[in-house]
């Protein structure tokens, strides 16, 4: 009761404001949806936190610990998403949005660090929501992470765009109705890999893995022995490692011995490239080739050329993407500009997530919860043009459909300048390699 | 089960691994040993000789003037931390040494993460130690055969001058009775400040020797500092033979442990640690009431 009259004095005021002329003609559209929507009961920081002329966004990424480099990275593809929705100049307007900030109201966000454990995400995006009534969080470089902070928003009624995540529970069994992802899921990725390896290095190979002891790990370790089978490819050794681990000598011995002719690493970001080194110390690409299923972001540059060339793998986005989808060049022209260098996909997530949530709250007319994710849940029949081309979301388990980047890493003569790491062999259709409704066993959550 | 050759090859290993792990925690041991510190920011300064190895590799490729000098400066920051910290802290309980080094451990961390950037840094392999060596049916690198015997050496080095000098038999007769060897006219004081640089020497040369062999990057101290209190559990607290067996032990554990399954490589080393806390709670070669 006394939150609807308060509610209604905020209509009011906001109507007032709209009578002294202070709000632009832009705003109108979204002011009318957001009043029309009096009749809805608050939910999690709405209407609270759309009442002044800014709204706030919660990010949390791993600033410190191994995956830091992406964090930071990461946190760069939001804070320009932010300047630019911002200042409405041409880069979003290119995207399609009006005027400046989302709806009219300019974005305040604050960034904490997750340390990479997601009770620290968790406490730090509660902060956010419970503190400065943050209408979206998002952000993470792990699925550990995602999937905590997945649970906070359905729990709090707060959407989240998730960050960087690629385990197949964040839209499987994790999934929720609060949560939209925008990376390829590890079936994804495995399934747009496998028949570019499979091609390249034919049929019945045998396969070691080396696969970090989490979600992550676990999950791509599955789709890619999976997706290889129809190609005889076999698993001959699947070593599982503790998620921190600096030494890999008694890991690498296993696979060393394994007789494998392909060696599948999954380990990510510093481990991937620790794990990279000593397996060049112990020999193993003298015997066999690697693969990447999910390559990091800093991953080519600091592994360096001599054992990264012809290593294949997918990300979610390269800056090679601007010669083929126009918003990606004006992300990278802007990025460079902002930055000082060329971004990495990290970036490229916080980047589409920010956009995409902004195109569907105006879509919406509305930044009410429920209303933008059916929005956004309907957006296969109108698609978003975005740095992927055309993007949407499936209703059924709020994963992204959008092209996965396959590539291969350049040797050192290949390679034009210090950017040129990668070439991209494939760019395959998100209908084409994400996995059927409901298989990851995906069921989300209610509405209110 | 794994093939006779894999056994041997991970035993060999954990021989390589152990020996490493030995290094790492004798500087953690010689100072709880005899300053009664538990050294929480020994992870840091292990990574921070990690680092001084980068620094003078990228600037003149030497690795054998990388040790030298990467030994000066760690010196010099062991100098420093006791005596603008940890000295402060000798007559207080326990939880504030811990507390105390383990925020040190941080802004050590932070500090360097905020000059080098989160990225990780790639030391080369000296030129002697590049390559793969046959050894019958196992192949090991070159480096991690050769580090084998330097960190031997760097132990045995460690050992003759706690052991075998006057320097070390003053440090053992301090912690039985700082008062009275200061009664004496010796200047226990400075005594202390030697050992500490000592302790944070060894970790610095361990991260220098482990440099070329992992990927140098601000949060690499971690799971060393973790894996070195085991072996100082195993072995004993505060006891330098129970350091270089405990050591060893380990690495046989957890090389032993991954022929099997790799995964349980950790938890492995954690439960005889547990079974050994039960069983021999002073650790192998400690005395009750040492430390």
């Amino acid at each position: 009761m006394n939150q609807s009259r308060e509610f209604l004095s905020l209509a009011r005021r906001q109507a007032l404001q709209l009578g002294l002329g202070t709000a632009g003609g832009l705003l109108v559209p979204g002011l009318f949806a957001d009043l029309a929507r009096a009749a809805e009961a608050p939910i999690g920081t709405w209407p609270a936190g759309v009442a002044g002329d800014s709204v706030f966004v919660g990010v949390t990424s791993p600033l410190t610990g191994p995956y830091s480099a992406d964090g930071k990275d990461h946190v760069k593809g939001y804070e320009l998403a932010f300047a630019e929705i911002n200042e409405g100049g041409a880069n979003a307007k290119a995207w399609g949005l009006k005027g400046k900030g989302v709806l009219g109201k300019q974005i305040k966000y604050g960034v904490a660090d997750s340390e990479l454990k997601p009770n620290v995400a968790v406490q730090a995006q509660t902060q956010f929501i419970q503190r400065d009534k943050a209408i979206m969080i998002t952000g993470c470089v792990s699925s550990a992470e995602a999937v905590a902070v997945e649970e906070l928003a359905q729990r709090d009624h707060v959407l989240n765009m998730v960050g960087a995540s690629g385990a197949n529970a964040t839209t499987g069994r994790d999934c929720q109705r609060y949560g939209f992802r925008s990376q390829p899921s590890a079936y994804m990725a495995c399934k747009a890999l496998a028949p570019v390896v499979a091609q390249h290095y034919g049929r019945d190979k045998k396969v070691a893995y080396l696969v970090p002891d989490y979600n992550y790990g676990h999950s791509v370790f599955r789709s890619f022995s999976e997706f290889t089978k129809p190609y005889g490819w076999t698993t001959v050794a699947k070593v599982v490692i503790p998620l921190v681990t600096s030494d890999y000598s008694s890991a690498l011995l296993n696979i060393a011995n394994s007789g494998a002719d392909i060696f599948v690493n999954i380990e990510f970001a510093a481990q991937a490239v620790n794990s990279t080194k000593q397996g060049a110390q112990f020999g193993i690409f003298k015997k066999m080739q690697m693969i990447v299923p999910n390559i990091s972001s800093f991953q080519g540059q600091e592994t360096g050329p001599a054992l990264m060339q012809g290593v294949f793998g997918t990300m979610d986005w390269y800056w090679k993407l601007e010669d083929k989808f126009p918003l990606s060049k004006r992300f990278v022209n802007a990025f460079r500009a902002k930055f000082h260098y060329t971004p990495a996909w990290g970036a490229h997530v916080g980047y589409i997530q920010t956009y995409i949530w902004a195109l569907a709250v105006e879509r919406a007319g509305t930044f009410y919860p429920p209303a933008v994710i059916k929005t956004l849940e309907a957006s296969k029949a109108n698609p978003f043009e975005s740095t992927l081309g055309k993007v949407w979301y499936r209703a059924e388990d709020h994963q992204m459909i959008r092209p996965v980047p396959v590539v291969v890493a350049n040797s050192a003569k290949q390679m034009k300048n210090k950017d040129d790491v990668f070439d991209i062999v494939d760019l395959v259709p998100g209908e084409q390699a994400v996995s059927p409704p409901a298989f990851l066993g995906c069921k989300l959550g209610p509405y209110t | 089960m794994p093939s006779t050759a894999l056994l041997l090859s991970q035993a060999f290993n954990g021989l390589a691994l152990g020996t490493l792990l030995a290094l790492v925690a004798s500087g953690l041991t010689i100072i709880l040993g005899t300053l009664g510190v538990l050294n929480f920011a020994h992870g840091a300064l292990f990574m921070l000789g990690a680092y001084a190895m980068y620094v003078v590799m990228a600037h003149t490729g030497s690795w054998l003037l990388g040790l030298l000098a990467g030994g000066v400066f760690m010196l010099v920051v062991g100098v420093a931390l006791e005596r603008l910290l940890v000295r402060l802290f000798y007559q207080r309980p326990h939880e504030d040494q811990i507390l105390v080094t383990f925020g040190a451990g941080i802004v050590i961390v932070e500090a360097v993460r905020a000059y080098f950037g989160g990225n990780t840094k790639s030391v080369p392999t000296p030129p002697w130690g590049q390559g793969i060596v046959r050894l019958g049916f196992l192949f090991y690198p070159t480096y991690r055969l050769e580090l084998i015997g330097i960190v031997a050496a760097v132990l045995f080095a460690l050992y003759l001058l706690l052991y075998r000098t006057s320097i070390g038999l003053v440090v053992r007769a301090g912690i039985e009775d700082a008062r009275m060897v200061g009664v004496l006219g010796i200047n226990v004081r400075r005594a202390f400040l030697a050992v500490f640089a000592l302790g944070v020497l060894a970790a610095g040369v361990a991260g220098m020797l482990y440099a070329p062999i992992v990927s140098v990057q601000p949060d690499m101290g971690g799971s060393f500092l973790v894996e070195a209190f085991v072996v100082i559990v195993i072995g004993g607290l505060g006891s330098y033979p129970g350091a270089v067996v405990g050591g060893l032990i380990a690495g046989e554990i957890i090389s032993l442990t991954s022929a099997f399954n790799t995964a349980y490589s950790e938890v492995m080393l954690f439960a005889v640690m547990a079974l050994l806390l039960v069983l021999r709670p002073q650790g192998l070669f400690g005395s009750e009431g040492r430390v």
